[in-house]
């Protein structure tokens, strides 16, 4: 099948609607051959993650775009930057690249983007309703859109996520077409401990395990239906995209395309099933630290971005100590205005607790320094914190985190995983 | 034998030659690659260290974060992008590295299309590919 445009789609490719509109169109032409779609579709939304600065050839683009005169003609929300414009947190970028990650960040705000920076849209007002076809980048998001809200998205990679918000289309390939969101096999949670499926910790332990299994592959976890909330779907669905290309996940009972297992098969034919062993979790879970040391440099949170419920609870295991460790909490502007509506900010600062807003400890250097002990317990944190830090990883659950920045040793309860 | 061109017109660099570097694993160029040197960064990777500039890059498959092709439009500017990229399917989000650079006028690599069992049976040498996907090799 060869790809049809449209009379609109052609005025677009023949610069009806201006120079970067063409420019984008070509782009997305591009990619809709290569992918083997046979149109283009209309879409409700885009989230944007092109505009973290990686060197000066994306600021370079984003202002090709700009100054063809880009406008993004659907809703857009920002993914984050490179720099926290909203809390001030400091990075150590030097003043050359520091100056480009701003410049794009302007230049994606010029074209008409949301100034959301959060890699968490979705909890910043941003959620596409069930079977709308979106552009979403940032694989966290991508799997949080699809799998939680039911919209649908491809995993659009920088870059082409700006040009399917300036065109206001998309290549109708992949998660677009229902066929393609079926569970192609399950993974069966139901012989491990309700106490461990009831914990924030096995979240991203469990979504490693998936990101592993799955690879490109849709599936569905069964075994979870009493445990879920927005946030552990979240920390899920963040270090499945981490482990694997996982755009879409199930959840038997939870999430809204697997009420029963003849709806997210689409069929009564039986999926292959894996089913979770202890020692399969244990794998995944040490796979998650790199480091040995008992001592810990610094302390990160908020990979997707802290929800304000995520910083209230901190808060509350803080419980008015002094923190001995750098602790960093990643987190949105909209989480940060709720937090001070809730009267919490300049308390959770007082501990020692520096809010990063805008951006993370793992997209542009902002730990204090190059190397150490990092201590998170994000599975994606975990994941990309040593190629992109330095930093070695202990991995464990909010309260060890804590417990381990009161102390400065490594604080790690292990009951529920025996 | 040649591989399926997944990528066409002028400012695909061709012909396109450089040593084979097969990956054992699966690798996401953003956190798995150094932007500014093309160095694998990913410490769990079996790769870790190794630099995929100027070399015929065989992938296994990409993971991870949607970032990757603007990891890839970074290095393809700075001359550390691969010299040509074989991958097992189509991939969306890094082949927009070299479909951007073509947009900004940044001479990009080509990406050709293997199968899996082909990709196994490549052996180490110093590969060189014409547009069509047709290639010779050397032995190192």
């Amino acid at each position: 099948m060869s790809l049809a445009l449209t009379l609109e789609d052609r005025a677009l490719l023949n610069g009806e609607g201006g120079e970067a509109a063409a420019l984008a169109m070509r782009v997305l032409v591009e990619t809709a051959r290569l992918m083997g779609a046979e149109k283009l579709i209309p879409i409700a939304s885009a989230h944007i993650d092109g505009a973290l600065y990686h060197g000066d050839a994306g600021t370079l683009f984003a202002e090709k775009l700009v100054a063809g005169g880009a406008k993004v003609a659907v809703r857009s929300t920002l993914n984050v930057g490179a720099l926290d414009l909203h809390c001030g947190a400091k990075t150590r970028l030097p003043a050359h690249e520091h100056a480009m990650a701003k410049r794009m960040m302007l230049a994606y705000e010029a074209m008409g983007c949301e100034a959301s920076w959060t890699c968490a849209p979705y909890q910043a007002g941003h959620r596409p309703s069930l079977g709308s076809d979106v552009a979403w980048g940032e694989s966290n998001a991508v799997a949080f859109c699809n799998s939680v809200l039911g919209a649908r998205t491809n995993r659009y990679g920088d870059y082409l996520d700006i040009c399917c918000a300036i065109t206001a289309r998309a290549p109708s390939y992949g998660l677009h077409i229902p066929k393609n969101r079926l569970a192609r096999f399950a993974l069966d949670c139901s012989g491990l401990s309700a106490e461990l499926r009831d914990s924030e910790v096995f979240w991203p332990v469990i979504g490693t395990l998936y990101g592993q299994k799955a690879g490109n592959d849709v599936g569905v976890v069964l075994g979870l239906e009493n445990y879920a909330t927005e946030d552990r779907l979240k920390a899920f669905g963040a270090a499945a995209a981490s482990a694997g290309a996982v755009g879409l996940f199930h959840i038997l009972g939870v999430t809204p395309e697997a009420p029963d297992m003849k709806t997210v098969a689409g069929g009564d034919h039986a999926l292959p099933v894996i089913p979770v062993t202890p020692a399969m979790l244990g794998s995944a879970r040490a796979g998650l630290s790199t480091s040995t040391e008992a001592k810990i440099d610094a302390v990160a949170i908020g990979s997707p971005h802290c929800s304000v419920e995520e910083l209230l609870a901190l808060d509350g295991l803080i419980a008015g100590r002094r923190l001995a460790v750098p602790f960093y909490a990643c987190t949105g502007r909209h989480a940060v205005k709720a937090l001070e509506a809730a009267g919490r900010r300049a308390a959770i600062e007082a501990a020692g607790v520096t809010l990063v807003a805008d951006t993370c400890i793992v997209v542009t250097p902002i730990l204090s320094a190059i190397s150490g002990v990092l201590m998170t317990n994000s599975g994606k944190f975990a994941h990309y914190a040593p190629g992109n830090t330095g930093y070695g990883v202990q991995y464990g659950a909010l309260k060890d985190c804590v417990e381990s920045a009161v102390s400065g040793r490594l604080m790690r309860d292990e009951r529920l995983w025996q | 034998m040649a591989m399926t061109p997944l990528l066409d017109g002028p400012g695909i660099i061709s012909p396109a030659c450089g040593p084979l570097l097969k990956l054992g694993a699966p690798l996401s160029f953003w956190g798995g690659v150094d932007p500014a040197t093309g160095r694998i960064i990913q410490v769990r990777h079996p790769e870790c260290g190794r630099s995929i500039a100027g070399v015929v890059l065989a992938l296994p498959a990409t993971i991870g974060s949607s970032s990757s092709a603007a990891v890839l439009l970074e290095l393809i500017r700075n001359g550390n992008a691969p010299a040509a990229l074989l991958l097992v399917e189509p991939d969306a989000i890094l082949l927009i590295g070299c479909v951007v650079a073509k947009e900004m006028g940044w001479p990009a690599p080509p990406a050709f299309q293997i199968t899996a069992e082909a990709q196994a049976a490549l052996t180490p040498g110093i590969y060189s590919f014409a547009a069509d996907g047709s290639f010779t090799k050397t032995d190192t």
